[in-house]
């Protein structure tokens, strides 16, 4: 016998453009979440989240000097090594496990890793409780 | 008082990574079948080799024109023109034009095999979500005008178009290329010398195939040159020099004007920021109106060179190798309990589980 779960509502978090074609999400609190988790603590995931995506796409030296070294090889070791981009990928990922454990499991709401929806959306599902009763 | 019926899940029962990426229970009912890649479904018209790990356009264009071009010059090259000038000037000369002739090949097959930065079209749930955004008029009768989107970029307006194939508003510099049917980020142009579009992810691979290109056909093009002229000083003359190679000489001869045009161009586009598909457009040539500036360049040349070609590679967003999931058609809401799909990467499998787990047990001890 298996418990049923039934998906209110899905929530979507769409991208914030202000600054260009980097990857952000908009920090807007949606009305359907305004039940189930405080505003504040909502608007810090979301602020991670920009942060570490900031960090990915960010020009820095060591990224100019991976650049320049990888051209002189004709781009090959990117077939070999994991890419700056991908290492922060993997932080975000263990960051949304953490914060579904910790912070929106509790509230009966999932968020989805945004890198499975193409970077376009936080995908937040909202559960129902559905108990059952002898 | 409820009394809760729910049966612990045994995390040991979940299906590990490394073995199967099958969820067991749910199998019963259906047939055992080979797990399916995700590319086998994709949506678009591309090619892929290799089991997804190669992809191209569908229509190749004329990539094998190219290869062969390239090919054909360096050999004839190689075994007509070296000896001579190994003999009577440098042993340079083949390292040099080996060391090019690889470094071109191998950019030609990262442009052409590269996903270019294609995005996933939308899930039915983000599109429904969209669609009850803007059409509020509930009249479906006929297809609506274009709908568009208005946000501000570094103070300027961009009008973000929505991809009636794509269900989704196109990110700003995304344009949805006709030939593979595919929103494409960054989106420069569709190159059929390569049989790819050229976007984000492989611009960086297709401008050092131009450059590099160039260096190889003006390098064998002198080297001909001075082949024919030291024939030519040795008493033969030089028609008779001449017609001991005319086909790289003529390939060498109208080859390099194109590519050093286009190269040329390419840096013009990097060291401003641009892309062809916007400067063919205009979008930011200020035609239509004043103060129409490129909202994307840094309005310095090494700035903006660094953000095209050095920036961090960004990752493809179309999970290719993926499996998908058993029951393809799982979009209701009302879903049982399995193992989520959460993440193409395997060892997430697992945790997604254990998430499941915790929501599950969570949500039965909320009373």
């Amino acid at each position: 016998m298996r418990q049923q779960v039934a998906v209110a509502a899905k929530v979507f978090i769409q991208r914030d453009y202000t600054n260009g074609t980097m990857c952000q999400f908009q920090t807007k609190f949606p009305s359907d979440l305004e039940t189930k988790i405080d505003k504040q603590q909502f608007e810090e995931t979301i602020r991670t989240l920009n942060n570490l995506y900031a960090e990915a796409e960010k020009l820095s030296s060591q990224s100019f000097i991976e650049g320049c070294l990888a051209c002189l090889t004709a781009y090959t070791v990117f077939l070999c090594m994991e890419t700056h981009y991908e290492k922060v990928l993997k932080k975000i990922a263990k960051y949304i496990q953490e914060q579904n454990e910790k912070v929106y499991a509790p509230r009966g709401l999932l968020l989805t890793d945004p890198i499975e929806r193409g970077l376009r959306v936080i995908e937040i599902t909202i559960y129902e409780d559905r108990s059952f009763s002898r | 008082m409820n009394s809760r019926d729910y049966q612990q899940i045994d995390p040991q029962a979940l299906p590990t990574p490394a073995h199967s990426p099958l969820p067991h229970p749910a199998d019963r009912r259906q047939e055992p079948r080979t797990p399916r890649r995700k590319w086998e479904v994709f949506p678009g018209k591309n090619r892929f080799f290799c089991d997804g790990r190669i992809m191209m356009a569908r229509g190749c264009g004329v990539f094998p024109l190219t290869v062969g071009l390239i090919l054909v010059t360096s050999t004839l090259f190689f075994i007509f023109d070296c000896p001579f000038l190994v003999k009577h000037l440098t042993r340079c000369i083949p390292a040099i034009g080996g060391v090019l002739f690889v470094f071109v090949l191998i950019t030609l097959f990262q442009t052409s095999f590269t996903d270019p930065g294609i995005l996933p079209r939308a899930t039915p749930d983000e599109a429904a979500d969209v669609e009850r955004q803007i059409d509020d008029t509930g009249n479906t009768s006929y297809r609506p005008p274009p709908r568009t989107k208005e946000v501000l970029i570094n103070q300027q307006v961009i009008k973000l178009k929505y991809c009636f194939t794509c269900k989704m508003f196109r990110p700003p510099r995304t344009s949805h290329c006709s030939l593979c049917d595919n929103c494409v980020e960054r989106f420069d142009h569709h190159c059929p010398w390569v049989g790819n579009c050229v976007g984000k992810r492989n611009y960086r691979f297709f401008y050092t195939f131009i450059v590099s290109l160039s260096f190889l056909t003006a390098f064998i093009f002198g080297c001909v040159t001075t082949h024919l002229a030291l024939r030519a000083q040795g008493g033969k003359g030089l028609v008779f020099a001449l017609q001991e190679s005319p086909v790289e000489l003529a390939i060498c001869f109208f080859s390099v004007w194109s590519i050093l045009g286009l190269s040329g161009f390419h840096t013009y586009l990097v060291a401003s920021n641009l892309t062809t598909n916007e400067d063919i457009k205009g979008s930011w040539s200020g035609k239509s109106g004043d103060g129409v500036t490129n909202p994307y360049s840094q309005k310095n040349i090494f700035i903006n060179c660094c953000s095209v070609l050095c920036a961090p590679m960004p990752p493809s967003l179309i999970d290719r190798r993926g499996f998908l999931p058993p029951n393809e058609s799982a979009q209701t809401s009302d879903a049982d309990i399995e193992p989520p799909r959460l993440n193409h990467k395997n060892e997430m499998n697992v945790v997604g589980a254990s998430l499941h787990l915790v929501l599950i047990v969570t949500l039965t001890n909320l009373k």
